[in-house]
């Protein structure tokens, strides 16, 4: 049990770094940027695959779920971060769980109440946001070790890198797979009538896995230290 | 009898957890290495599902549909606790965790050095918090039921896991294009099989 006594003694949260660094300083810049291809969270770190794969049929879901990591990413970075010496190190998964649901619990709620349909398709994935091993293992390596801002920043940082790949995937299942962006038809229908298909293997959930592999081969031939041994 | 059947083949193989949902791919990705972890990993996931997911159903039932408080008093008939759902299942996964965690520690602590982060890591495994949310979405009648839902789940992820860890065992002697080794041809053997289990979906039950 946290004993608050104890632990309101030690030096609690921070605002800033009292060595004022600049807000936006080379290595706060990298924490934004490394998650978008170096240490990108689902192709490098592998984590989030879940609902990477399972909501990339279309763009305007998996935009809305990037939206939804970010905001969840962001906040709960930044409330663990100032928790950080007040979580007693044996429950501490279980706290992160907590703040995690409710960031998300607030998410699905205004979810459902301005995107109603846009929830109905993400159905259960909004609620998984909880165990997408992104927040926890952002929470557990970064968040629980360093101050507000920087926990903020890599935890959008993250998210963004996330949302990255989910755009591009669906983006390449959605064209493929129905022709359309967004909803609107973009292949023209010339092509249709030169007796162009719609690939509808591309809709299926196995593609999704082979895209990602795809993607993986292409960063990895590009990005050669990101090669592994066997 | 035979619905618990069809539902036991049913969530094993059509609806299966990392074949047709993707659930629980971090650790199924991370784990899959040697065939003796993933076994270890895929029967702490049955465990947890089996007891999770009734425990969860019960508390769905009583607690957090619509209407559900109904038998504490008929005025409490128009509460909907629904949007708690989230925390509470997440609570209960954890304790159980912490459970299943303490009694590996105890009785296998071979396996327990062997599964290392990845058992508190049971807790955030999707395939578990999607076995309480799928349970929710699919109205089953009883407990039982809905323990079978459980049980049948974790062995299609114990199936798939363990599918998985032998072919990568193999493929150390296979000569794979350097940018693809490791999780790049994880993933597209990963897509090749659930094209496989595709076939499935086809049955009626």
């Amino acid at each position: 049990m946290a004993d608050p006594e104890k632990s309101s003694k030690k030096p609690t949260v921070l605002f800033l770094n009292k060595e004022s660094e600049p807000l936006f300083s080379k290595k706060n810049r990298a924490l934004l940027s490394d998650p978008m291809d170096d240490n990108n969270p689902i192709t490098v770190q592998v984590l989030g695959i879940c609902s990477a794969l399972a909501i990339t049929v279309q763009l305007k879901p998996a935009l809305v779920m990037s939206l939804s990591v970010v905001a969840v990413m962001g906040a709960s970075n930044v409330i663990i971060s100032l928790l950080r010496n007040l979580i007693p190190n044996r429950i501490r998964i279980i706290v992160q769980l907590v703040v995690v649901a409710s960031m998300v619990i607030l998410v699905d709620q205004i979810l459902r109440a301005y995107a109603y349909d846009v929830s109905k398709q993400l159905s259960i994935f909004i609620g998984l946001i909880i165990t997408n091993c992104i927040v926890m293992g952002r929470l557990e390596a970064f968040a629980l070790g360093n101050g507000v801002w920087k926990s903020f920043l890599d935890g959008i940082g993250n998210a963004a890198g996330y949302g990255f790949i989910l755009i591009v995937v669906a983006f390449f299942r959605e064209l493929f797979g129905s022709g359309k962006l967004f909803g609107y038809q973009v292949i023209p229908d010339v092509l249709y009538e030169m007796g162009y298909e719609n690939n509808g293997l591309m809709l299926l959930s196995p593609m999704a896995l082979i895209t990602v592999g795809i993607f993986i081969w292409i960063q990895r031939a590009r990005n050669r230290k990101l090669i592994e041994k066997n | 009898m035979e619905g618990y059947i069809n539902l036991f083949v049913k969530s094993i193989f059509i609806e299966n957890m990392i074949f047709a949902y993707f659930l629980g791919m971090c650790s199924y990705l991370a784990v899959s290495k040697t065939v003796k972890t993933a076994v270890g990993l895929g029967l702490a996931v049955i465990f947890v599902l089996a007891i999770t997911v009734p425990i969860n159903f019960l508390l769905d039932t009583y607690l957090l549909r619509p209407g559900a408080l109904a038998w504490l008093d008929p005025s409490y008939a128009e509460i909907d606790l629904s949007f708690l759902s989230f925390i509470m299942f997440i609570a209960v996964i954890a304790s159980m965790v912490q459970l299943v965690e303490m009694i590996v520690e105890k009785f296998a602590p071979a396996l327990y050095g062997a599964l290392g982060i990845f058992l508190p890591l049971i807790a955030v495994n999707c395939a578990i918090l999607g076995g309480s949310l799928f349970m929710q979405q699919k109205d089953f009648s009883g407990v039982s039921e809905s323990a079978i839902y459980g049980l049948g789940s974790g062995v299609g992820w114990l199936l798939a896991i363990l599918a998985i860890a032998a072919i990568r065992e193999k493929i150390i002697y296979s000569n794979v294009p350097a940018p693809l080794r490791g999780l790049g041809i994880t993933f597209i053997i990963t897509g090749l099989m659930a094209l496989g289990f595709m076939s499935f979906m086809g049955i009626k039950l």
